[in-house]
């Protein structure tokens, strides 16, 4: 049982699932710029709630994040979501929390997930659910995430469970994380990374990115230890849509830094022009974290604006390429 | 932890019962409790002493008492039974309300503080400064395996001296890739 190389997948063999050829695998592998997107399930049992919103994304984004009950509120399984997008011809990374579920769990939604074919997963631990819907609720927190990173590895790599037991077909999807690079302590938030990035994590997506020269702080801190090559970054983006959004990022969402500067050209604008001021700077943002040097991509999160999110890409630079899957022949991680 | 009067909104039990985890300050200075590490170290007393107290149930469980009261007090320590204070700058992560042994979520407030209690210093803040302050940030590389439920009321220092701890962590590097798994207790 020797230790894989951390981030790097081994050679396929037999009786491992192969899910090299698949969007966002081929995408990061081939050096390109990513583009993910993400959408919260419904509140409910209906699956065209999702559908509606994941339509005008297809042909825009290597994939969609589904999220595992965001916030600590309740909506539909993040893995049904994924499914649904995946039907839908829409690749998904499927978020996993450790609030909801213990380590038998945890793992068993793993193997699931890569059962229906699900290519990618984001591990992270979840917002606590004092927050959320459910503040009578217990948290189970039974792993961190880097330990969860660490398990689906050892699950992909070793084919082995936390336990030790073998796996009798090794999961083949990517594993992902997040990092906020702006909440104290400033000194530990790229050796984090690289704890998760030894631990399993192959991408990382991060906090939405409006402090544009503390996250190209927070990269130079990356690169300078390498981490860019073994987890590919991809910065956290969205617009603010009105100023009762901006107070609620700036008051209701932990760990999240607007600088006064966004605040002021959100205020400077007729109430009826704020949405759109909310998007040119989501797209000057964009614009500068491509400049970037290690930056592998972006995740656009516009809850509840999901529609606009192809106009931000187009108007960033992001369209008219190839985003679509690549074609399975393009990747693959032996391949690079 | 449950010396600080619970505010109304939190979730907190009823005095008497256990008390979610919350940010715990420890009371010692980093500095005295990275040289009373030495204090605690494993020496052929201790090992014989945890021989002995292995023999005796009424004998470990007074013990583990004891270090309950002084560690409880000390680290605010909840007795998960497998001690990481000495590679976390001396602040106890079993007090984050997340559990996290491997570092701070995302959710620090910008003043450092915890996302689950505002009005408490996260825990995972206090121990970068603490470690960083002595010169231990390499011990907050290290990786943490998962927690053994089983080992929770039991004596961190007796399983210390018995050398049940190796392999609580790893190194972050290449040899860190071991797979996490938890080893097989009886």
């Amino acid at each position: 049982m020797g230790p894989g190389r951390p981030g790097r997948r081994p050679a396929a063999r037999d009786e491992g699932q192969d899910m090299s050829g698949t969007g966002l695998r081929a995408r990061l592998d081939a050096g390109g710029f990513a583009v993910t997107a993400e959408l919260g399930p419904p509140r409910g049992a209906d699956p065209g709630a999702l559908l509606r919103k994941l339509a005008p994304l297809r042909g825009w984004v290597d994939a969609v994040n589904i999220t595992d009950n965001a916030g600590a509120q309740v909506r539909m399984a993040s893995w049904a979501g994924s499914l649904l997008a995946a039907q839908a011809g829409i690749e998904p990374v499927m978020q996993l929390t450790c609030r909801d579920r213990n380590r038998l769990a945890l793992q068993s939604d793993l193997l699931a997930a890569a059962a229906m074919g699900i290519p990618n997963v984001l591990l992270m631990t979840g917002d606590h659910p004092r927050f959320g819907d459910h503040p009578d609720g217990k948290p189970v927190f039974d792993l961190d995430s880097v330990q969860l990173l660490w398990a689906a590895r050892t699950m992909r790599d070793e084919g082995r469970l936390l336990s030790g037991r073998a796996l009798t077909t090794r999961p083949g999807w990517l594993i992902g994380a997040v990092e906020n690079p702006f909440a104290p302590p400033a000194g530990y938030r790229a050796a984090r990374l690289q704890k998760k990035a030894v631990a399993g994590a192959e991408f990382v997506q991060t906090q939405f990115v409006f402090d544009v020269a503390a996250f190209a702080r927070w990269m130079a801190e990356v690169t300078g230890l390498g981490l860019d090559g073994r987890c590919r970054i991809l910065a956290g983006v969205g617009p603010v849509r009105s100023l009762r959004a901006l107070d609620h990022m700036r008051t209701g969402v932990p760990g999240l830094h607007i600088p006064d500067e966004v605040g002021r050209r959100l205020r400077a604008v007729p109430e009826d022009q704020v949405a759109e001021e909310g998007v040119r700077i989501c797209v000057e943002i964009i614009e500068q974290i491509r400049e970037i040097p290690g930056v592998s991509g972006v995740h656009v999160m516009a809850p509840g604006y999901e529609q606009g999110i192809p106009e931000i890409l187009e108007r960033a630079g992001l369209a008219g390429r190839d985003l679509r899957p690549a074609a399975p022949t393009l990747g693959g991680a032996d391949a690079h | 932890m449950s010396t600080r009067t619970p505010r109304s909104s939190s979730p907190d039990a009823a005095p008497g019962a256990p008390a979610w985890p919350r940010p715990a300050r420890p009371r010692l200075p980093a500095r005295l409790a990275y040289r009373l590490q030495r204090a605690v170290a494993p020496n052929p007393a201790y090992r014989w002493l945890a021989g002995v107290l292995g023999r005796s149930p009424a004998a470990y469980r007074a013990f583990t008492a004891a270090e309950r009261a002084a560690k409880g007090a000390v680290f605010g320590c909840r007795m998960c039974g497998q001690c990481t204070l000495p590679v976390t700058g001396y602040a106890c992560p079993a007090t984050c309300p997340k559990q996290l042994r491997n570092g701070p979520c995302g959710g620090v407030g910008a003043d450092g503080s915890c996302e689950v209690f505002p009005d408490t210093r996260c825990v995972w803040v206090t121990a970068y400064e603490r470690a960083e302050r002595e010169g231990h940030v390499a011990d907050l590389l290290l990786l943490q395996r998962p927690v053994d439920h089983r080992r929770a009321g039991q004596s961190a220092w007796v399983s210390y001296w018995r050398g049940e701890d190796e392999g609580l962590w790893a190194p972050a590097g290449p040899a860190g890739a071991r797979p996490p798994a938890t080893k097989a207790r009886t």
